[in-house]
């Protein structure tokens, strides 16, 4: 661990020369690397992704940014043949430890998917399983106020107020999605990973989701994976660009589109290759 | 290889020109093909339908006859002495009285005229065996009926009852021609008029010609003698047959003869006058002669208007006698038979007597048989399903196991009640012939659809599903329980009804643990020995009485009946609850 840990001074310490250094770490990443099988999917990942922001992870389809994601909530370990070693820590702790149980870590790191994927159930049953799962309420009132905050945070209340007892599958793409997200944060979590959220939805959607995390990132600590290079532009505040399974250059939103150091992640918002 | 990658040979490529007469031409082909296609599926398709139709036809056909039942409606009377002597009403000896003698007792009131031993058994074997016991609920049910006399639908016998459904003789009736002088001496009779019986006598000379002629039809078939072999057999057999058909070709030719009416070579004449039924056995231009079968009214010596009445079929080939027959045509004409719905197919067990016996016994096995076999088969198979889909660790173990589980799907089904009778008979000594073996071995026989229906389900819901459970922190099983299995459960239920109508028509693993049993009781419990649907259908077919191949087609068509209604259900479940993702 002494050269991953003198590793990740070496790059928090360039990382201080341009831009605004990360607040404090909510989530950090030493020496992660993932195999699928023979497959060598992320090689040797260092990051820092600060508290309350909003972090992007951009780069071409399979470079690993989406693999990276899903070993913040341990997402992998659902296949079967995915190997993945390093250390990643939340707050300090070390998320791979054998004493966490990762259904509890998945209670503290919600998810959000490419495609929206609400249960076939009621509006309120898919917000409420979460907490319902983990024991957040003590009585139905307390449930129903969970339900409706989460809601509301997802700026979906309004909209479906009147129809909490009807099925989620009836609710249009962006309502699916946002429902998506209340029932991630009805756990209240502290880490929301996104995976592509606004891939499968119109512009007017996606518009309304970007906002929507704008605001999230006041209470939550956000990671996103994005195609779309104007949308990790507009709302986040760190980007991270992966190339083949490394992560080529981490910084400041504004730096890495104006001013980045790598050859490859100036091909790659410009619109050279990806 | 590499040196043709290296150096391709130069080819001109070239676009499609569709004006060309060749590619038009190719064009061509292609929609010819195609075509024959189109006609090759449309053609297998009618085909298998008209063999449908046919088939189902065909089982209806035979087997709607025994839905319903003939019964003669005689005047019964109850007397006190023979069902209660000592006159106390006591349910026991009420029960134990001999009620079918009453009912023959009814049926000889009708026909008095019937005094010959011989002929009285089979006037009694008109009314079925099981009709006392009708009439003995009857009478247990309202002991005040005692002492009186009752007008009662008797059910008849098999062969009674299928003789009025058609399926003995056809009866010609002809109008006889002037007056007709009856003279009755005991049992025989003499039928006189001037040229009273010209048209029948007529009419079975042309029987007598026929018959002729078909004998030599035979004798064409005989092959003929060859030199050099021994054809003394042959020779034999064709001088009996030419001698055959010359004395009949001669006795048809004689137009003036009497003739004698042979019981296994003419049909039966009846000649119906004055109130009684007269079965002919010689018959001459003016005058016949010949038994009664019933007594006409009394007095009665001549009569104008009457009528004779030709069973076809000679009566040695058929199995009612012309006695039975003119008896039911004496009840017919008095308005006597009732042709009913027969519940009694419903509620009774298996019998020995074709018109007693019933599906309710087969349809109570069947069904505690299904239930066995659900209770098993779907946790044990649902189960595996949701193990060996989402828990169980792909390896080799567990792809032979698959390869395995498809396999046991194709394995003969008598192999399970080789098994069955190995394992759950001999081996843990369950009972016998038992609904709980039966449901146990086609949980086995089962358990292998259930179970790649089960995981074909399973598959098909997407995995978004179980991410989103997962991502909100619910573990694996909660997973799978609270969203996955709840979503493939169509897709199950569908697998496990066509599953469980495989299993309602399946014979072969019942008999071998001893389902085949002929049970008259209805089992009340699934340690009773039972018998099934599909293997009273094997055990009624094999039953030489013509009545139990009505009962089996009918039988059948109820067993049909529920394996329509369980796809249909399956198929309406998947329609009902089929989800687009």
């Amino acid at each position: 661990m002494s050269f991953a840990s003198e590793t990740a001074k070496a790059l928090n310490a360039g990382d201080a020369q341009g831009a605004p250094k990360a607040a404090s770490a909510k989530v950090a990443a030493r020496g992660v690397n993932v195999h699928y099988g023979e497959k060598h999917a992320l090689k040797d990942v260092f990051v820092d992704i600060p508290e309350k922001a909003v972090t992007a992870f951009i780069g071409p389809s399979g470079c690993g940014k989406s693999t990276f994601l899903r070993c913040i909530n341990r997402m992998n370990d659902t296949i079967s043949t995915c190997r993945v070693t390093g250390e990643i820590t939340i707050d300090g702790k070390d998320i791979y430890d054998r004493m966490l149980d990762p259904v509890l870590l998945r209670a503290r790191v919600g998810m959000v998917f490419q495609k929206p994927n609400p249960f076939p159930k009621s509006i309120y049953e898919n917000v409420a399983y979460g907490p319902r799962l983990h024991g957040l309420a003590r009585s139905k009132a307390e449930l129903d106020e969970i339900v409706v905050r989460s809601l509301r945070r997802a700026s979906l209340f309004e909209e479906v107020k009147d129809r909490l007892d009807d099925p989620g599958t009836g609710l249009s793409g962006g309502q699916q999605q946002r429902l998506c997200i209340a029932r991630a944060i009805a756990v209240s979590p502290e880490v929301i990973l996104m995976d592509e959220p606004c891939s499968a939805l119109d512009p007017i959607a996606t518009a309304k989701i970007e906002e929507l995390i704008d605001e999230l990132r006041e209470n939550f600590t956000i990671v996103i994976v994005t195609h779309s290079m104007q949308q990790a532009a507009r709302v986040s505040q760190r980007t991270a660009f992966f190339h083949l399974g490394s992560l080529v250059e981490e910084g400041a939103t504004d730096q890495i589109f104006t001013n980045p150091k790598d050859r490859r992640t100036q091909d790659y918002i410009t619109g050279r290759f990806g | 290889m590499t040196e043709a990658i290296k150096a391709p040979a130069p080819t001109a490529f070239r676009g499609v020109d569709p004006y060309s007469a060749e590619s038009m031409a190719r064009m061509k082909r292609r929609y010819r093909a195609e075509a024959r296609f189109k006609f090759f599926g449309l053609a297998a398709v009618l085909v298998a339908g008209v063999f449908v139709l046919a088939l189902l036809g065909d089982i209806i056909r035979k087997g709607m006859p025994a839905f319903f039942e003939h019964r003669a409606l005689l005047e019964i009377t109850l007397s006190a002495e023979t069902i209660d002597p000592k006159g106390t009403r006591d349910p026991a000896e009420l029960r134990a009285a001999d009620y079918q003698r009453l009912v023959y007792d009814a049926l000889r009131n009708q026909f008095p005229n019937v005094k010959e031993r011989r002929l009285r058994r089979k006037l009694e074997g008109l009314v079925s065996a099981g009709a006392g016991d009708d009439l003995r609920v009857r009478v247990l049910a309202d002991p005040s009926l005692i002492g009186k006399t009752i007008r009662m639908p008797v059910l008849l016998s098999d062969d009674a009852d299928l003789h009025l459904k058609g399926k003995g003789t056809r009866i010609e009736r002809a109008d006889g021609g002037g007056a007709l002088a009856l003279n009755l001496d005991g049992g025989a009779v003499e039928l006189r008029g001037a040229s009273a019986f010209a048209a029948p006598l007529g009419a079975l000379k042309g029987v007598l010609r026929s018959r002729a002629d078909a004998l030599s039809r035979d004798l064409s078939r005989i092959p003929p003698s060859r030199p050099g072999m021994d054809n003394t057999a042959l020779d034999a057999q064709r001088m009996e047959l030419t001698q055959r058909r010359d004395g009949l070709r001669k006795r048809a030719d004689d137009a003036g003869s009497t003739e004698a009416l042979d019981p296994t070579l003419l049909p039966s004449l009846v000649v119906e006058a004055g109130g009684g039924m007269f079965l002919l056995s010689e018959i001459g231009k003016d005058s016949a002669r010949g038994t009664v079968l019933v007594a006409p009214s009394d007095g009665v010596t001549e009569v104008k208007a009457w009528r004779v009445a030709t069973y076809v079929t000679p009566e040695a080939d058929r199995r009612v006698t012309d006695a039975e027959i003119a008896w039911l045509e004496a009840l017919r004409a008095k308005g006597q038979l009732q042709n009913a719905f027969a519940t009694r197919f419903f509620t009774n067990g298996d019998s020995r007597e074709p018109e007693l016996a019933g599906i309710r016994g087969a349809l109570t096995g069947s069904a505690l048989t299904l239930l066995v076999t659900l209770l098993f088969c779907l946790p044990i198979g649902v189960g595996a399903a949701v193990y060996l889909e989402e828990f169980a660790p792909k390896n080799r173990l567990t792809d032979i196991l698959e390869v395995n589980i498809n396999n046991l799907a194709a394995v003969p089904s008598i192999v399970f009640g080789l098994l069955g009778l190995a394992m759950f008979l001999n081996f843990f000594g369950l009972p016998r012939s038992a609904p709980l073996v039966g449901g146990l071995v086609l949980a086995l026989l089962v358990l292998p659809t259930i179970i790649i229906a089960s995981r074909a389900a399973l598959k098909a819901v997407p995995p978004s599903i179980k991410e989103a459970a997962l991502g909100v922190g619910a573990s694996h099983q909660q997973a799978i329980f609270h969203h996955v299995l709840p979503l493939a459960m169509p897709g199950i239920m569908t697998g496990t009804i066509i599953g469980m109508a495989h299993a309602l028509g399946e014979t072969a693993p019942l008999l071998m643990i001893g389902m085949v049993a002929f049970i008259v009781d209805v089992p009340a419990g699934v340690t009773d020995a039972a018998t099934v649907l599909p293997v009273q259908i094997y055990l009624w077919s094999d039953l030489p009485e013509m009545a139990f191949q009505t009962r089996t087609a009918a039988a059948i068509m109820v067993l049909l009946g529920f394996l329509f209604v369980m796809n249909g259900a399956a198929i309406l479940l998947r329609r009902r609850f089929e989800r687009r993702w």
